[in-house]
């Protein structure tokens, strides 16, 4: 039973071309950031290398992307900087989704009540403005670095998940399972984890996948307008500001750092979309 | 009717109850700051008692609670504080950058909403032939790519190696500025009837607005064919064809009106977050905006002038969102007459 679910599941999402090159990509760009000292052309340009004698190359045999302004091999750079951008991604997501969603959850079941009104006013303060604004915002009064770059997306993006997951558990809230689940005397815990929150798994996990490009986007606009990682650190939002500064001459610097985040961002999008598909979540 | 102005009226109590919190958020941000407001401002080598007359003329001794209401009070009287950037009251330097984020905004909205909504009816009339297909694939692209990658790619292509596109700013310095009046370029120029400015503003206009645009219109264009596709199933379509109405009409009256309605949502939610990369985008084309300043207060941590510009951003959300609950209102009598949402 179990596995012919599995079955069917994995038939729906290959249905879709796209879905399958975005977890090939996806895999691949994971694949290139944990082994990136093994796999990268040149892995001691990650740091604060320096070889004037080779700066500004542009693309060749030896540099596939050219180098920068120091000489760094730019390819070797992506390779590292993806490895930051997974790693924004993963914990701003696995801190805010668990948060987010165990909050929109009770705030669906005890809707009505204060519980709901405290929580999904906060949430509605968050919202008004656009998380990026919010991030460049905590991220400039703090130090700037990755960490506090993380801890200032994540103190944003909580309240997104928040909000769609009330909109899920306050229509389930009256089906008719929950109300068996009451009246049988079940726990407000076991009601809201194990009655209602397998049935906001399917927009969960979309989410997630989605998310996990925005949230890599907005790490790379902190780093781009400096707010994120530091230099020699390499980070894709960082590449291409700097890279900026060489345009259009060495438009190299700036491009393919560009192109690696619209890849992740695109892999990720796709992705979703067949995470959609495979549990038939209808569309938002 | 009376129905409806009361939902009018409870959203804008709400509005203005969030942009209530967002001022205590914001405020409680800005002072858990590490360090002493006060000698960051002054710098190191002034001498402690001119710190402390400075402490004390912006109420930086009192607790929190007191300082935020004396804030409060400020604000409400248009009062913001000084910017320590500028070294001029924030509330002059938000009307002096305002009018260009405005400008740059309306000209997104528009190129967003018209090019959207036009690519979704196109995708949707010819579903699944090749118009279709192609529009499905740039709006795959126009979703995942951030708005700073197309201005970078933008100020490659048309600024540096075509040529055809200014690079920075509103304006060309050769051209004559029309005097101030509204403060949005294309319509002093017009109003002063000088079309040569007016052209240079718009040829300026074009990429930061259109790198703003692409990836909202991309999601528009998903949205509108599919909600189309959608409605052309429903009975309403079937009947309307049963009486020979004409197929033209029946597109453009009938199914067009009520399938842009989740556009039109996601308009809104979609503008408001382009008000973030806006900060991007006037960073990258050097346009004398407010997120352009708000990136420079940022980094220099100039905190009465970051509190006013998120608390104008929120503004300007939350005033979007009114805008759009009375268009989508407008476009649905079942909202418009009050009848419940179904």
């Amino acid at each position: 039973m179990r596995l012919d679910k599995i079955k069917r599941a994995w038939y729906k999402f290959r249905k879709n071309p796209l879905s399958i090159i975005g977890a090939a990509i996806i895999l691949i760009v994971v694949f290139l950031a944990v082994f990136a000292p093994f796999v990268a052309p040149y892995p001691e340009h990650a740091g604060s290398f320096v070889n004037f004698s080779e700066a500004s190359q542009p693309p060749s045999a030896r540099y596939l992307c050219g180098t920068d302004a120091f000489g760094r091999d730019i390819l070797s750079r992506i390779f590292f900087g993806f490895r930051l951008s997974l790693i924004m991604g993963v914990v701003v997501i696995s801190l805010t989704a668990p948060i987010g969603v165990t909050l929109g959850l009770v705030a669906g079941y005890m809707k009505g009540t204060w519980v709901e009104t405290i929580i999904m006013r906060i949430t509605d303060i968050f919202v008004a403005v656009p998380p990026l604004v919010l991030a460049l915002a905590v991220c400039s009064i703090l130090q700037p670095n990755v960490f506090n770059a993380m801890m200032a997306v994540s103190l944003m993006w909580w309240p997104w998940y928040c909000r769609m997951v009330f909109g899920i558990a306050s229509s389930i809230r009256n089906e008719f399972y929950v109300q068996a689940a009451e009246i049988t005397g079940a726990g407000r815990i076991h009601i809201i984890f194990k009655e209602m929150l397998p049935n906001c798994f399917g927009p969960i996990f979309t989410k997630v996948s989605l998310d996990m490009g925005w949230v890599i986007l907005i790490g790379s606009a902190l780093s781009f307008v400096g707010l994120g990682a530091q230099p020699p650190t390499p980070d894709l939002g960082t590449m291409v500001a700097d890279g900026g500064k060489y345009m259009p001459d060495q438009w190299w610097i700036a491009i393919f750092p560009a192109f690696a985040i619209m890849l992740i961002v695109f892999s990720f999008n796709i992705l979703g979309d067949g995470i959609r598909d495979m549990l038939e979540v209808e569309d938002a | 009717m009376m129905k409806f102005l009361k939902v009018i009226g409870k959203r804008f109590l709400h509005s203005v109850l969030v942009l209530f919190g967002l001022s205590i958020l914001v405020f409680v941000i800005a002072r858990v700051i590490p360090g002493d407001p006060a000698r960051m401002a002054l710098g190191p080598r002034a001498p402690e008692s001119v710190v402390q007359k400075f402490r004390e003329d912006l109420h930086l001794d009192k607790p929190l609670h007191t300082q935020y209401f004396y804030w409060l009070a400020g604000a409400l009287q248009g009062d913001l504080g000084m910017s320590l950037f500028t070294k001029r009251q924030v509330a002059e330097d938000i009307k002096e950058f305002f009018p260009a984020t405005f400008e740059l905004m309306l000209f997104t909205g528009l190129v967003m909403s018209v090019f959207g909504i036009l690519l979704g009816i196109v995708s949707a009339r010819y579903s699944n032939r090749w118009p279709d297909n192609t529009v499905r694939v740039f709006s795959y692209l126009g979703v995942c790519t951030p708005a700073f990658v197309f201005a970078i790619l933008f100020l490659l292509l048309f600024g540096y190696v075509l040529q055809i596109l200014p690079t920075i700013g509103r304006i060309s310095p050769a051209i004559d500025r029309p005097p101030t009046r509204t403060g949005l370029m294309t319509l002093d120029s017009l109003l002063a009837g000088n079309f040569a400015a007016f052209w240079d503003a718009i040829k300026h206009l074009i990429m930061p607005g259109v790198a703003l645009a692409l990836g909202p219109m991309a999601q528009e264009a998903r949205i509108t064919r599919s909600s189309m596709t959608d409605n052309l199933q429903r009975d309403f379509i079937a009947l309307e064809r049963s009486q020979a109405i004409p197929e033209r009409l029946i597109m453009s009256k009938y199914l067009l009106r009520i399938s842009i309605i989740p556009t039109v949502s996601v308009l809104g939610l979609d503008f408001a977050s382009q008000l973030g990369w806006a900060f991007l985008v006037e960073l990258i084309f050097n346009w004398p905006g407010i997120s352009r300043y708000g990136i420079n207060v940022m980094l220099h941590k100039d905190l009465n002038a970051i509190v006013a510009v998120i608390m104008i951003i929120g503004l300007m959300f939350v005033v979007v969102n009114i805008i759009v609950d009375l268009i989508v209102s407008w476009l649905d009598p079942r909202i418009r007459l009050g009848a419940e949402r179904g």
